[in-house]
């Protein structure tokens, strides 16, 4: 037996950008704490045991700074040019450092002079880190060698002289402790095993190579460079898997969110861009004011530091959860009725009567059951949902329609409720999706109102209101129009081209399919 | 099989049910309702088809319970006799043979030999009269009734009109504007006319009437709505009447409770409104019964009402206004404007059904499998409403998808939704899963899903092909989000035109790679994967009218309709073409399993089949004048398991059934069995019904009292229970609990007798062994198209084969009884 069918109001899809699971989250960050620094920020990372303090590079000093703090709680100044990639190991407790001067220098967190210093490179050495055994750094230079060193004795095992320009990025294997990898301005990416004596893989990335990333399984690679992001799997000998041009200037750092789900890359174009890892879509962005050249995103998320090429080093906080537990303290139904029948466990020879679940209508779904359109109208012109849905409102006036008994619903009413309908009228009959049912309306009201026109004087501003609302879209849609007429007159000028290529490409098309059909 | 058999059109579905009042049996265990030509038996507990009486030559136009004996039946029809039948065998008792149309049929408790009938006047056209018909008791089935004498002169025809009142005392009758009450005892005839119109511009005409069953009142219907209460009518001058006002149009059929404490009535609104003590304001409705009720009738032990409804549904209401039941076979809508098709994953028939649904309609076992609510709108049953109305409906190869369009024209702009439905297997049914607003600026002519067999969801396209000059293509996005609701919807892929001439059809070749595009009068080929013109054929002059691609070995070839009699057959490999003949075609069918086409022509007030394979022009079959109605859809529904034709003409009917749709909503197909295999009486469901209560006392009961009444006993009835159980005494002796049973030296003689008499029987059953399979093998066919009716085309006599059994029968089933007449029940006497 079919029971009351409810007014189906019709849900038009939302414009604009799409509210995601991951606008969110990347949304839900405090303003940002803008530090300045003495020169262009190079590298910026964070230490991987709490209280992840980070360490960013910027000219010739390194500043260690806290979570919430502004000031930095150590510096290490002791270069006498620029220093660079300031490095954490591991364990949090070391930290290393390339310079201009082209030695590199390994600093104890809780000490002021260096512990160790490597001297080997004879140009700039922009690119310093830790292998995953603690034990050995690794380093590339300007002077286009990428060397490992030996931290207790302080000397270099190995120096690989392959790339033919700067190398000026690179990332250890945090699976394999021999593993390392270093990208080149040589436009080519290179990985080392310290157990050879040469490199065992070669990725051509096509630009100057800005900053790689290993992923934490080991098997993919990140490469940028120029425009471009380039995603290459290192299982399969370094066959790419994907490439993203999604920046419009040279990309010059990567960074991966803590779950591996994301990937962050920043770019001289002042953006920020999150991929996701599984699709490569770009799910988010982030704006910012400078050109940027390093960032950092901290365990759990919970801060992103992006460092700038005017020295403006951005730090961005998490906004603390929302908590959850408002939601409890909802009322508890009665104990009587919350426990009442719940432990019964039926029995084999019971019977179940299952109660229909009550319906429960809407009030203008049931003035409309009872066929009362009027009031119907009325219920639908209160304010909370001719304000905030005027989906509805637009729905029960379309029911109204379908049966026939718009007209006398809109009839009868006071100057006040006219008055009302054509604010209403006059605010949404513009809506493209409103427009064919209000307009029916607006006909209705004129015609109906017509002999009483001019007893009112607010009913009367309120028409006069009205003509002008639609006089505008009129003057609007033609204006649109003309563009459209001049868009054509464009497009007719390319398909000319096109439709000559397209005849020529459906006689192919035919002797194709003859041919495929004659071998059949 | 008969291999020669000729091919014979036969009607589907059932006639209207509404053509008379329909009745319950006096314990409302059954319901009898007039079908065509036959009357049905409905059980009233499952709503299953318990038997068909066929007999009548002409359309019944009613049924009465004989009011002496309650299990005997009455029933008119056009064919100018009356038959009385015991309904629960289904035996034609008497045939009294009255000679005029009989066009209404009321008995009387009272009236102890005859019965009322409305005949028309002889001489008189359009007149008709009311006559009491003397039925004779003379022995042997066919009796003449020629006695009548006339009642009342000027009579509406129709059976709502007339109306006998408390006991039989007075008869009355509207018409027009006049109700005319009769008083057989005193044979006075009073007259009350009331005003065409009343003040307030209603329409006062006389719609129906129904007398209160024990007071002296009469209600009637008015063409307003209003129902008037007459009483004091035994006066011509000082009536009274009252007035019922709720219905806001025509009421069309009223009936008062068997007490006559409440009246029902029933109009176009689809309500039923019970007016309680004749006061206009306690009354209780039963809204949205589906469509406009036709007759209410009430059972006579007053718990259930049904009512008839214009669209071929019988609705079953309890006496508290609670919806129980509800037969419906094919439901015939006002207006089929979506075609025929077929479900793939039921083989059920779909089309229009009630207001804004999509009936699934089982041809194997004429029912209704499920109604899908496509508009998803509150139904306003108000004449001049522009209703949203279901247009085009189209599966996917697997049934996974269902696409739908609805419109509704309001003067100046159109609504219209396409809608994609997704079959969910948890709960079996179709999901709304993409609803799209105005797909096309104008009406949709043809929409069609691409047919591959592929389970990829990426591969399904839908077509739409508008009056808008556009064709647009569908395909299924995939939402990568993983919180979004549903990951999958419909958007559009491609727009494509033709020289900005109307798109009238759509079809796609049977791998999918092609799509063919009829543009007024030219057909545009399209690669599926690229959306490019691939060439265009054209028959001038004339509109397409019907395009399809041939199938399997005749794929190469596109057939089209054009609407200035031509059929043409393009070949795809050389764009040239093949061959044209020169056919008005309004239906053209292509069969999904084999290469054959049907095409329905339309000439000179006749349908005329023609069957032909793409490849060469003779068509393969060719059956004139099919039926006197324009055709107006077809459909080719696969058969479960091939049929073995033998004629070689008829090989096109092996795998797929062909079903047509006229205009006047008739659902016809073909058979090639003889009309006797097809004609068959299903008695098994009454089998099942009456074992029902088996409880041994009424088993034993039922024995002694079937002794009593020998000749009476059904003959069928005792030839099943032979079959059924082996001896009643072993029976009896098994279904007793052991604390009641006598001794076991009482029952043992029984016991031993019983197995003595079973070897008796012996010969018996070689009489009847050739009769028995016949009607086993008879039944088995009416499994498969059980209400399947005979047309004009064949004169059959089910009747004839029918009195063949019983007549074989006889002698085994006299021996029977004379056994059971035998038997030894003295043992319960001992209690």
């Amino acid at each position: 037996m079919a029971s009351y069918k409810p007014v189906v109001v019709q849900a038009v899809p939302k414009l604009g950008e799409k509210v995601t699971q991951d606008t969110l989250y990347w949304r839900g960050y405090k303003t940002p704490v803008q530090i300045k620094e003495f020169g262009a920020v190079n590298k910026i990372d964070f230490s991987p045991v709490p209280p992840y303090n980070y360490a960013v590079t910027a000219s010739s000093r390194i500043h260690i700074y806290g979570r919430y703090s502004q000031e930095p709680i150590k510096t290490f100044s002791r270069f006498k040019d620029a220093a660079y990639c300031a490095t954490y190991r591991d364990d949090g407790k070391l930290l290393v450092a390339g310079s201009e001067e082209g030695s590199i220098r390994l600093f104890d967190i809780s000490g002021k002079a260096p512990l160790r210093q490597f001297d080997g490179h004879t140009k700039a050495v922009h690119v310093v880190g830790f292998l995953s055994d603690k034990y050995r750094i690794f380093s590339g230079g300007d002077d286009y060698s990428s060397n490992l060193w030996d931290i207790p004795s302080a000397t270099e095992i190995v120096s690989y002289t392959e790339h033919t320009d700067y190398v000026r990025c690179g990332c250890a294997s945090k699976l394999n402790g021999d593993v390392f990898i270093t990208g080149s301005y040589d436009h080519t990416v290179k990985v080392f095993d310290a157990r050879t004596k040469s490199s065992v893989m070669t990725i051509e990335h096509g630009h100057p190579v800005e900053s790689v990333l290993l992923f934490p399984s080991g098997g993919l690679l990140v490469s940028a460079g120029g425009r471009y992001v380039k995603v290459w799997d290192v299982l399969k000998g370094g066959q790419l898997l994907v490439s993203l041009k999604n920046h419009h200037k040279t990309v010059t750092c990567l960074c991966l969110n803590s779950s591996g789900q994301r990937l962050l890359s920043g770019s001289l174009d002042r953006h920020v861009k999150i991929y996701s890892t599984t699709s490569y879509k770009v799910v988010h962005s982030f704006n910012y004011a400078t050109s940027i050249l390093s960032l950092a995103l901290s365990p759990e998320d919970e801060t992103i530091v992006v460092g700038m090429t005017n020295g403006v080093l951005n730090v961005k906080h998490r906004k603390p959860e929302e908590s959850k537990e408002k939601s409890q303290k909802k009322r508890q139904p009665a104990y009587r009725t919350y426990v009442k029948g719940r432990n019964y466990m039926p029995k084999q020879e019971d019977f179940f009567v299952s109660k229909p679940g009550k319906c429960v209508l809407r009030k203008y779904d049931k003035l409309l059951k009872g066929f009362q359109s009027s009031k119907a109208l009325d219920a639908v012109l209160e304010p909370h949902i001719r304000l905030y849905t005027p989906e509805v409102t637009v729905a029960v006036m379309q029911e109204l329609n379908r049966r026939g008994t718009l007209r006398s619903a809109l009839a009868g009413r006071d100057e006040k409720q006219i008055s009302l309908l054509l604010t209403f009228v006059t605010r949404r009959v513009i809506e493209p999706r409103f427009t064919p049912i209000l307009v029916t309306v607006a006909d209705m009201i004129t015609d109906i109102y017509q002999p009483v026109l001019g007893q009112s004087a607010v009913v009367d501003k309120q028409f006069l209101r009205l003509q002008e609302a639609i006089g505008r879209e009129i003057d609007y849609q033609e204006e649109l129009l003309e563009v459209l007429g001049m868009m054509d007159a464009l497009f007719a000028t390319l398909t000319k081209k096109k439709a000559t290529y397209l005849e020529e490409n459906t006689s192919n098309g035919l002797t194709n399919t003859l041919d495929q059909d004659m071998c059949n | 099989m008969v291999a020669a058999a000729a091919l014979r059109v036969v009607c589907c579905g059932g006639s209207p049910l509404h053509g008379a009042r329909a009745v319950f049996s006096a314990d409302a265990r059954y319901l009898l309702c007039t079908s065509g030509d036959f009357v049905k038996v409905y059980s009233a507990a499952t709503e299953e088809l318990v038997r068909v009486l066929r007999g009548h030559g002409g359309l019944v136009t009613g049924v009465r319970l004989n009011p002496h004996n309650r299990l005997q039946l009455y029933s008119s029809s056009l064919d100018g006799s009356i038959k009385l039948w015991d309904f629960t065998d289904g035996i034609l008792i008497k045939t009294f043979t009255v000679g005029y149309k009989l066009l209404a049929l009321y008995a009387l408790a009272s009236c102890e030999d005859s019965v009322f009938a409305i005949i028309p006047k002889r001489g008189g056209r359009d007149t008709f009269q009311l006559v009491s018909v003397k039925l004779t008791k003379t022995a042997g089935q066919d009796v003449e009734a020629k006695e009548f004498s006339v009642v009342l002169e000027g009579v509406d025809a129709s059976p709502k009109c007339t109306a006998f009142g408390r006991e039989g005392e007075y008869v009355a009758s509207v018409k027009n504007f006049h109700l005319q009450v009769y008083f057989f005892k005193r044979k006075q005839l009073n007259r009350f006319s009331l005003r065409a119109t009343n003040a307030k511009g209603g329409n006062n005409l006389f719609t129906c009437v129904a007398c209160h069953p024990k007071e002296d009142c009469i209600a009637t219907g008015h063409g307003d709505g209003k129902i008037r209460l007459w009483r004091n009518f035994y006066h011509n001058k000082e009536y009274v009447f009252s007035t019922l006002h709720w219905h806001h149009d025509r009421v069309m059929d009223l009936c008062f409770s068997i007490e006559g404490t409440s009246l029902l009535s029933g109009g176009v609104e689809a309500v039923l409104v019970q007016w309680h003590s004749g006061s206009d304001c306690k009354k209780d409705f039963l809204p949205r019964l589906g469509s406009a009720i036709e007759y209410i009738s009430v059972s006579s032990d007053g718990t259930l009402y049904c009512t008839l409804h214009t669209d071929n549904r019988i609705t079953i209401i309890n006496s508290n206004l609670r919806f129980s039941k509800s037969i419906q076979g094919l439901i015939k809508a006002r207006d089929v404007k979506t075609g025929l098709v077929v479900d793939p994953r039921t083989k059920a028939l779909v089309l229009n059904g009630e207001p804004g649904h999509l009936q699934f309609y089982c041809l194997q076992s004429d029912k209704q499998l499920y109604s899908l609510d496509i508009v998803q709108q509150e139904y306003i049953q108000q004449a001049g409403l522009n209703q949203t109305d279901l247009v085009k409906v189209a599966f996917s190869a697997q049934g996974k998808w269902l696409a739908t369009v609805e419109e509704r024209e309001e003067e100046p702009d159109l609504e219209l939704h396409l809608k994609l439905w997704f079959f969910d297997e948890e709960t079996q049914s179709f999901k709304l899963n993409t609803q799209i607003s105005m797909p096309h600026d104008d009406h949709i002519t043809a929409m069609c899903f691409r047919d591959m067999d592929e389970l990829e969801d990426d591969s399904l396209i839908l077509v739409t092909a508008g009056k808008d000059c556009l064709f647009k293509v569908w395909v299924i996005l995939e939402d990568t989000d993983p919180e979004a609701q549903q990951s999958l919807s419909w958007s559009c892929d491609f727009v494509g035109s033709y020289h900005n001439y109307q798109a009238t059809n759509c079809c796609f070749s049977e791998d999918g790679s092609l799509l063919a595009v009829s543009f007024e009068e030219t057909v545009t080929v399209w690669d599926s994967s690229t959306w490019d013109l691939k060439c265009t054929f054209c028959h001038p002059p004339g509109k397409i009218r019907d395009i399809s691609f041939g199938r399997l070995t005749c794929s190469k070839y596109l057939i089209g309709a054009t609407d200035h009699g031509f059929l043409c057959c393009w070949n795809l490999l050389s764009c040239a073409l093949e061959w044209s003949a020169h056919l008005n075609v309004v239906v053209l069918q292509p069969d999904p399993l084999s290469e054959h086409i049907a095409a329905v022509s339309w000439l000179s007030k006749e349908s005329s089949l023609f069957v032909f394979k793409p490849n060469e022009p003779r068509p393969i079959c060719i059956q004139r004048n099919l039926c006197k109605e324009r055709i107006q859809f077809a459909a080719f529904v696969p058969r479960d398991v091939p049929e073995t034709i033998g004629s070689e003409k008829y090989l096109w009917l092996r795998r797929s059934q062909l079903y047509f749709f006229t205009d006047t909503q008739e659902l016809m197909t073909f058979s090639t069995k003889p009309p006797e295999e097809r004609l068959t009486v299903s008695s098994k469901q009454l089998a099942v019904e009456e074992s029902l209560p088996v409880t041994p006392f009424s088993l034993l009961l039922g024995k002694h009292r079937h002794q009593q009444s020998q000749g009476d006993i059904d003959l069928t009835k005792v030839v099943r229970n032979r079959h059924e159980q082996d001896s009643p005494a072993v029976k009896e002796l098994l279904h007793t609990p052991a604390h009641v049973l006598p001794s076991a030296s009482f029952l043992c003689p029984i016991f031993i007798n019983s197995l003595l008499i079973s070897k008796e029987k012996k010969s018996a059953e070689e009489v009847a062994d050739e009769v028995e399979m016949e009607s086993e093998e008879a039944e088995e066919d009416s499994d498969e198209e059980k209400d399947v009716t005979e047309m004009e085309q064949e004169n059959i006599k089910p009747m004839d084969l029918f009195g063949e059994i019983t007549c074989k029968l006889s002698k085994a089933e006299e021996k029977e009884l004379r056994k059971v007449r035998k038997m030894d029940y003295s043992w319960i006497s001992a209690f």
